[in-house]
């Protein structure tokens, strides 16, 4: 492991894990979700899992929280163990699953308020409480009204404001930004920065999305086949893959001679295909403005211009020579798609 | 202790909120068993000790008790489904709070119509001796939170899916109904009726609050019931918690 730990003398990690396993058997065929996971996660630290669809996120984050119990293997959420500690463990961590924490036929303020008497809030306190998270999450307008009235997102965020009720020593999100728009994805990510800031909270969340878990987390934990795969910084994950930037060009003949001239750029891979050159190269997008400048000079101006930051995609191909299993899951909710690296 | 009392409330409140804000719903369900009572009434045979009505109003109030218990894991199917039972698991409510407190959901309208049925039959030829009526309805909620208990453990066994669900709660209903002589006396019942009858925890639940109903407190009676009542309540703790702690 690559990274280091924020572990001291004074502070036990928020999360160990031994040989975590966790089997479903379901028609005779038996499923290894989660196999042997050895983490450690210091106090403090804002780690993210991010992997493919059924990589075992989500049955990793359900043993981490006393759902369901491991196969085999232990786990220490907070210093208590998940199953003979699961009461001290529910006290000390907050939970937003994948589906909808809040009752369809319940007011969402309601749920809020009782959700904080359920984490042994005062009655006035829990108010406080849920007014504060209505007006941080822009809830305001809809927070006295039924929870199944509410769109997606509204919804979401609900969700998330429930676990964030009780300041929560640890914070598990299972894919928190599922159905935000732009803004309200950019909102959460502050939002859990300043918990995290201001709270010195240990969270964990999942996602698909490289950018996502790059913006938010210290740390990235790449799962596929219930294993981690990788376990590092985003920056460091991304950095031996470099940016995308596709060139488009009127005619092929006009691809094939800008793509002779960018060879010459050092430490870059190049892709023809009719009309368009892929260019693979750290910082590209820093390096746009003189490649552009350079071709138009060699009389080959590009039509087009895409850069592409490294996606989830990427990163996986890079580490297992392998795309995605389901690459509908590799588009980044705010970059172009990069088919013909998946491809490549 | 006293968290479970405040878990138990907090989950039970929750659970009523949606009933309270629809008030028609209420006022329904208080009325279906009237209209049960309207018109089955009329059919009664006369009986040799007393009105037919003295007899049969505590087993329509026991029916409605056992009827409305057994919808409790009907809510729960919803929640299930959507991920905020999920949410409640998580948090650290007690797990018998999350029972009881559910089941209280319909204990609570279950007193009501209690209330109501009583209050309209009084005029008829009905005694109204408060303090039976009181302690039975007493015995009825311990009996309900039981039921209630059972029918989340088997919301949690039919995994959201629903048709499971309500074959095995009608299957099930109808059979404790008639066997604890809710609608027709057990007397005459052939042997093997009669040892099913036995069996059914209701049937002393039943008898007690007929004794009660008609103001007259029978030790080994009101015993039997508070026992059967009691039976169904720790059985159907004990199922629903383990089912809770097994449903992963
Ligand atoms: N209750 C269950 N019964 C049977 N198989 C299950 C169960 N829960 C999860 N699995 C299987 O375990 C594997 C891991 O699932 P998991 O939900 O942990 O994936 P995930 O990484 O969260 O995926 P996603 O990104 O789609 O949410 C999948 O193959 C899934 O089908
Ligand atoms: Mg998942």
């Amino acid at each position: 492991m690559t990274h280091s730990h924020h572990t001291d003398h004074s502070s036990s990690p928020a999360i160990v894990t031994r040989g975590l396993t966790r089997h479903f058997t379901s028609r005779k065929q038996t499923v290894e979700a989660v196999q042997g996971l050895d983490l450690e996660i210091g106090q403090g630290e804002l780690v993210a899992f991010l992997g493919p669809n059924g990589a075992g996120k989500s049955t990793t984050l359900r043993m981490l929280t006393t759902l369901i119990p491991p196969t085999s293997g232990t786990a220490q959420v907070a210093g208590h163990d998940v199953v003979t500690g699961q009461r001290e463990v529910r006290r000390a961590i907050g939970f937003v699953g994948q589906g909808n924490g809040a009752g369809h036929r319940q007011l969402g303020r309601d749920e809020l308020v009782s959700q904080g008497r359920a984490h042994g809030l005062s009655r006035a306190d829990a108010h406080r409480r849920a007014d504060e998270l209505i007006e941080d999450l822009d809830l305001t307008a809809v927070a006295d009204r039924k929870v199944s009235s509410l769109s997606g997102g509204q919804r979401r965020r609900l969700d998330i404001a429930m676990g964030l009720v009780h300041l929560p020593r640890v914070l598990f999100l299972d894919e928190p930004s599922t159905g935000l728009d732009p803004q309200n994805r950019a909102n959460l990510q502050g939002l859990i920065q300043r918990l995290h800031a201001e709270s010195g909270s240990t969270v964990v969340l999942t996602t698909h999305y490289l950018e996502e878990a790059d913006a938010l987390a210290g740390r990235v934990i790449v799962v596929d086949h219930g294993t981690v795969i990788a376990d590092d910084t985003a920056a460091r994950l991304k950095s031996g893959l470099g940016d995308l930037v596709r060139l488009g060009f009127g005619s092929a003949s006009a691809s094939a001679r800008a793509a002779s001239r960018l060879a010459r750029v050092a430490d870059a891979r190049v892709d023809v295909a009719d009309g368009t050159v892929d260019l693979r190269v750290k910082d590209g997008s820093a390096m746009v403005g003189e490649l552009l400048a350079d071709l138009a000079a060699d009389g080959v101006p590009p039509t087009r211009v895409e850069v592409a930051r490294p996606t989830l995609d990427d990163v996986f191909l890079d580490l297992t020579g392998r795309s995605l299993r389901e690459t509908q899951q590799s588009t980044e909710p705010s970059t172009p798609e990069t088919e013909s690296e998946v491809a490549a | 202790m006293s968290t479970f009392v405040m878990d138990t409330v907090n989950v039970m409140n929750r659970e009523l909120r949606p009933v309270w804000r629809e008030p028609m719903s209420v006022v329904f369900a208080m009325i279906q068993p009237l209209v049960f009572l309207g018109l089955f009434a009329p059919l009664l045979p006369q009986m040799a000790d007393g009105s037919a009505l003295q007899w049969f109003v505590p087993g329509i109030v026991a029916m409605t008790a056992l009827m409305g218990a057994s919808f409790t894991g009907s809510n729960l199917m919803e929640e299930m489904q959507s991920g905020s039972h999920e949410r409640q698991l998580v948090s650290p409510l007690g797990r018998p709070a999350l029972l009881v407190g559910r089941a209280l959901k319909e204990v609570v309208p279950m007193l009501m119509q209690v209330a109501i049925i009583v209050a309209v039959v009084t005029p008829f030829s009905f005694d109204l001796h408060l303090g039976g009526v009181l302690l039975a309805a007493l015995v009825l909620s311990v009996f309900s939170i039981g039921v209630g208990a059972l029918s989340f453990a088997l919301a949690l066994a039919s995994r959201g899916e629903d048709w499971m669900f309500w074959t095995v709660q009608q299957t099930l209903l109808f059979p404790a109904l008639l066997t604890a002589g809710v609608l027709l006396p057990m007397e005459g019942a052939p042997r093997w009726l009669e040892v099913v009858s036995m069996l059914n925890p209701m049937t002393y639940v039943v008898d007690a609050v007929r004794a009660l109903f008609a103001g007259t407190y029978p030790a080994d009676v009101v015993l039997q019931g508070v026992a059967g009542a009691a039976v169904v309540a720790a059985l159907g703790l004990w199922v629903g918690v383990r089912a809770m702690r097994r449903s992963s």
